[in-house]
């Protein structure tokens, strides 16, 4: 086959994908570019799940827990959620107050 | 002397019902940047060929006042016409009345003409300009989504529907579009969403534009709901023109022939394709090297660009293109891509239009995102889709066919009528580099030098797999075949095969994994 022109030569936003060991030059798509980079759960990092407001906060800062006591009562959708402690063990920070509104993915609270 | 004062008053009552919803919400639609109603119905169809009904229908709702109020045409224009010179049937909200709500008479009216498009065969235009629900009618106007939604579900398959968003169309009205074979949309004009941004700010707090969360673009480029992104009603009408130039009237008939006509010399085949597996080229450019005129009408241009969809004429009729894209993720088959692609093989498949698939592709594209997002459930919508259709369908191999890629792109297993490639052609496995590292991979870890054993391995990998021949020895490739025979090759594959007959298994319908 005949030398042919090549999009890539002399364009920054042509970028390299690896597939099976192999490198391509490409274009890529901003999905693609933006999608997240997923992290391992970290069960002593207490999330939300959905945005919503904090009604109840349950906890102070220090208090040991038991698997399955109730943290706080997160509403949302007219629900009200209760985030639960997921294991024994302590509270050690908490970021939230009553009242608070927060977005999905906003760290609740720190456990031990 | 009588009968001519009936006709006058026909004529009056006819002028005032015309008005739509009078001069000031006209001056409003037109202060949007939009055209009324009818205008845009005049814009589709062919001249003098409108024929309206339904011009004096009148809603029968009580509660709220309703009783006291007169919408004229009850919001909505439906009729029949021609385009390009073939009958069509066509509805308009008309925004002006009443904000284009759907009431149960509104809804009667679209449904009568959606019943005459599928007795009548003909394809079905549907322009969505409206507010949503009457909220007066209560129940009822839901009870009017729901006859629509369901006559979209039974004429799909049979005539091609079109929908254009020229406004807002939230809530429930959005799922006719979306059950409709082809979305059109304009930008800054175009507003599709579920929930608008109101409620999603008070119940969730999340603040977006309208724009932002259901334009034009937003539908193009991100959820892949529309198929045609336009800058303007004109140019959105134009499109929908040329796309029923390509389209058979119902499953019964076939697209208009035309005369043969060669493509464009400024596409040379041979000069499209870099021989590095690994650069890119736009595959755009090799379709237009095939078709008729060099003219390629793409499908969903702006989404999953990874995989390129669309229509051209080969010899005068109409042949379906599916056909990975280097340029764009080196081309792999992901999750938006699988759906685009399955969901047009269905339409082709529908419709008797021939499908040529064109191969370059590395594989499935990895990340968590992707395998989340359920890439495996997607990825075998394209296997079903290949498996199931029954329309000629012709596949020529230009470079890279690696892996569950080289399966699902219609080969020979699933049924393809004719499999070929081009001397570039690899069709293995994997690439060479992935599976030179599984095979050799005690030579490579115990090598002095394993970068140059690696090296090695990859060549002699490369030598004796990445090839089309080992597949032409199986007779999974038909024929290896030089890129300037690529026309004529694919033209003959399709004329032998146009008369196959193909037997299915008894079976109300299959499940693909929607």
């Amino acid at each position: 086959m005949k030398k042919v022109k090549n999009p890539c030569d002399n364009n920054e936003s042509c970028k390299a994908l690896v597939i099976e060991g192999t490198e391509y030059r490409t274009f890529l798509n901003k999905k693609f570019e933006d999608r997240k980079v997923w992290k391992a759960p970290d069960p002593k990092m207490i999330f939300s799940v959905i945005p919503g407001t904090i009604i109840t906060l349950y906890v102070k800062e220090g208090q040991r827990m038991n698997a399955g006591d109730p943290l706080v009562i997160l509403e949302a959708m007219k629900m009200r959620n209760v985030v639960r402690m997921p294991a024994d063990g302590s509270v050690k920070k908490i970021n939230v107050e009553e009242g608070n509104r927060i977005p999905k993915g906003h760290l609740i609270l720190e456990i031990d | 002397m009588a009968a001519n004062k009936k006709v006058l008053e026909f004529k009056k009552r006819r002028e005032k019902v015309l008005q739509g919803g009078g001069e000031k919400a006209i001056q409003k639609q037109v202060a949007m940047g939009k055209l009324t109603a009818r205008e845009r119905i005049l814009a589709i169809v062919d001249k003098d060929s409108f024929h309206e009904y339904d011009l004096f229908v009148e809603h029968d709702a009580r509660d709220f006042d309703m009783d006291k109020k007169t919408l004229h045409g009850d919001g909505v224009i439906i009729g029949t016409g021609a385009v390009n010179g073939k009958p069509i049937c066509i509805f308009a909200q008309d925004f002006t009345v009443a904000g284009g709500s759907l009431g149960v008479a509104h809804a009667r009216k679209i449904t009568k003409i959606m019943d005459h498009s599928l007795k009548m065969r003909m394809p079905l235009i549907g322009i969505n300009d409206s507010g949503g629900a009457r909220i007066q009618e209560g129940v009822n106007s839901l009870a009017g989504y729901g006859e629509i939604f369901f006559r979209n579900t039974l004429a799909s398959g049979v005539i091609p529907q079109l929908s254009v968003i020229l406004g807002p169309c939230a809530g429930g009205a959005v799922y006719s579009p979306a059950l409709t074979d082809f979305v059109f949309v304009v930008d800054k004009i175009s507003k599709m969403f579920i929930t608008g941004p109101e409620v999603i700010k008070t119940v969730l707090g999340e603040e977006i534009s309208m724009e932002e969360l259901g334009g034009a673009r937003v539908h193009c480029e991100v959820t892949g709901n529309a198929h045609f992104f336009a800058e303007s009603e004109m140019e959105c009408f134009e499109q929908i023109k040329k796309l029923l130039y390509y389209l058979p009237w119902s499953n019964s008939e076939k697209s208009v022939k035309l005369e043969t006509a060669l493509p464009n010399k400024s596409y040379d085949i041979t000069e499209i394709v870099p021989e590095d597996p690994r650069q890119p080229y736009d595959v755009r450019d090799v379709v237009k090297a095939i078709v008729d005129n060099s003219e390629f009408f793409e499908v969903q241009e702006l989404w999953a660009q990874n995989i390129v969809i669309g229509f051209g004429k080969l010899a005068g009729e109409t042949v379906g293109f599916v056909c990975n894209q280097p340029l764009v993720l080196a081309g792999v088959l992901d999750v938006d891509s699988s759906d685009k692609s399955a969901r047009f093989i269905r339409f082709c498949d529908a419709f008797n239009i021939p499908i040529i698939t064109l191969v370059d592709l590395p594989g499935y594209l990895p990340g968590v995102d992707q395998e989340h997002a359920g890439v495996i459930r997607h990825g075998a919508k394209v296997l079903y889709a290949y498996s199931e259709a029954t329309v000629p369908k012709v596949s020529v191999i230009l470079r890279k066919a690696y892996g569950g890629g080289y399966i699902a792109m219609n080969s020979r297993h699933l049924r393809a009528d004719f499999v070929f490639a081009w001397p570039s052609a690899e069709i293995a496995v994997m690439g060479p580099e992935g599976a030179a590292n599984i095979i050799f991979k005690r030579e490579i870890s115990s090598a002095e030098d394993p970068d140059e054993m690696r090296r090695q391995k990859v060549e002699e990998y490369k030598e004796k797999f990445a090839n089309p021949y080992v597949a032409a020895a199986k007779g999974y490739v038909d024929s290896v075949i030089e890129p300037e025979e690529t026309r004529k090759v694919i033209q003959h594959a399709i004329e032998v095969s146009s008369r196959k007959e193909i037997f299915m298994p008894r079976k109300k319908h299959g499940i693909p994994p929607f």
